[in-house]
């Protein structure tokens, strides 16, 4: 998958938890739980989302390590299959 | 036979509006059985019947609003004649709510604070940044008190309202659910600080032990069958309730009644702003996985505005955990009628000292806000402490 079809993933599992924001418009850099309001249940949602859809197992350790729409998707880029 | 009334879905609630039955007359149901959908200032609720039966004629057609006590519909014995219309004088009646009885009267908020001009902390910075005088607003609250509202018409008089957000139109719109929420939390909240005196507890846990516990078992896992560290708050907070049991339940009628099943009613943030504390039932009960998935539910439900009215009515303690705000220490405001709101705050790295060793852990700082006309400070502290003990032993949970 490219860096864009990764975005778009995450972006339609952060609306799905954020139904009134708009998540493109984030900042590559910005926290996403803080800028969007996301709690720690609505967060593992986005995460199971993502690593269903691309198949990318995140394990719990690795939570810190995604935590803005860049290091996310960077995070993704470098382990699909 | 027996009546389905329109019941109380928190100390707040003093009427609703009937949406939708969802049940035809003439059926057979069941206690628990979901019959009808009724909205409140807090969303929409299903509702369910108490007694086995068949569903007579409605008596309150959809749509209409009725007080909380109103006969909705009667319920016949099995075998009884199956539907027949109710006396009249029936229809309205009010009856005794055994859970939560209605708020009694407020009394006057006192003249605010000693300045020239009551206002509410809100109304005073909004008028502070749009640069409105308050001396020149008229105040619409009690005692001519200003609010937000009145800070706005004269910011925006209704000839220029197209300058606001939100589309307007020449009167005003009606009430909006988040305000309607907002005055359902404020009855709530008002009738807690008026009528419990509060004590507050807190005391540090050291979390370390619990979640190194929870990501070996985690880890282990896929990542939808992960559970959260609130999990183990729950049903620690639950065990703990199980050794001090004053906590779980009710003041009603100058006494508590304590109960024997542990509802915890789980305070649930919404995205549209305020709160709802519905009740996850029998925590003690479920396995730490059921505990996640009966959470998950309840959030999801929550959030998409599904509630069950006996989730808002059946909670005996409530827990709100704000760690995920970055929160250090909650203060709660008890739900009434309950007695105790046990609270979470952030899990972060502290420093610990212990054997004489000073280290590093992950830490917590729970807290207990209690009825003080049900418990005293020391039974307080004696859940607090169980429930540390609790958490050190994660493996048990």
């Amino acid at each position: 998958m490219t860096e864009e079809e990764l975005k778009a993933i995450i972006v339609a599992e952060l609306k799905k938890v954020a139904p009134e924001s708009d998540p493109s418009g984030l900042g590559a850099d910005e926290d996403l739980r803080e800028a969007l309001d996301i709690d720690s249940f609505s967060f593992l949602r986005v995460l199971v989302g993502v690593s269903e859809h691309t198949g990318v197992d995140i394990p719990e350790a690795d939570y810190g390590k995604v935590t803005t729409l860049a290091a996310m998707i960077g995070y993704l880029a470098v382990r699909q299959g | 036979m027996a009546e389905f009334r329109m019941p109380s879905l928190g100390a707040d609630m003093e009427s609703g509006k009937l949406v939708e039955w969802l049940v035809a007359p003439g059926t057979s149901v069941k206690r628990g059985d979901v019959v009808a959908l009724v909205e409140t200032q807090k969303g929409l609720f299903e509702i369910e019947v108490f007694e086995d039966g068949v569903l007579g004629e409605p008596l309150v057609a959809a749509g209409q609003t009725v007080a909380v006590g109103t006969v909705l519909a009667l319920i016949h014995a099995v075998g009884a004649a199956p539907i027949e219309s109710a006396p009249a004088e029936e229809v309205g009646a009010r009856t005794e709510q055994p859970v939560a009885p209605a708020p009694v009267a407020v009394p006057r908020p006192a003249a605010g604070p000693v300045t020239r001009v009551a206002a509410s902390p809100s109304a005073r910075r909004l008028a502070a940044e749009l640069g409105v005088d308050l001396a020149t607003v008229q105040g619409s609250g009690p005692h001519g008190v200003i609010g937000r509202e009145d800070v706005e018409r004269v910011a925006h008089p209704p000839a220029a309202a197209a300058a606001g957000a939100e589309p307007t139109t020449g009167h005003a719109p009606p009430e909006s659910a988040s305000s309607a929420m907002r005055r359902a939390i404020a009855a709530a909240v008002s009738r807690s600080n008026r009528e419990i005196p509060h004590y507050y507890l807190a005391t540090e846990i050291n979390l370390s032990p619990a979640l190194q516990w929870l990501e070996s078992l985690n880890a282990r896992r896929p990542i939808r069958e992960r559970i959260l560290p609130v999990v183990l708050l729950l049903k620690a907070t639950a065990r703990a309730l199980r050794s001090v049991p004053e906590l779980n339940g009710h003041w009603l009628d100058d006494r508590l009644h304590v109960r024997q099943a542990i509802h915890i009613g789980f305070a649930v943030a919404l995205r549209q702003g305020g709160l709802v504390a519905p009740a996850i039932h029998d925590v003690d009960t479920l396995s730490l996985d059921g505990l996640m998935a009966a959470m998950a539910d309840l959030i999801e439900r929550a959030r998409g505005g599904r509630l069950r009215g006996s989730e808002l009515t059946e909670a005996t303690v409530t827990v709100t955990n704000l760690g995920d705000r970055g929160v250090t220490t909650v203060f709660g405001v008890i739900y009434p009628p309950q007695v105790a709101l046990v609270g979470f705050g952030r899990i972060s790295e502290r420093p610990w000292a212990e054997g004489g060793l000073l280290g590093v852990r992950r830490c917590l700082t729970a807290t207990l806000a209690a009825d003080h006309r049900a418990t005293d400070g020391h039974l307080g502290g004696r859940f607090l402490d169980t429930l540390d003990r609790v958490l050190q032993q994660p493996e048990a949970l």
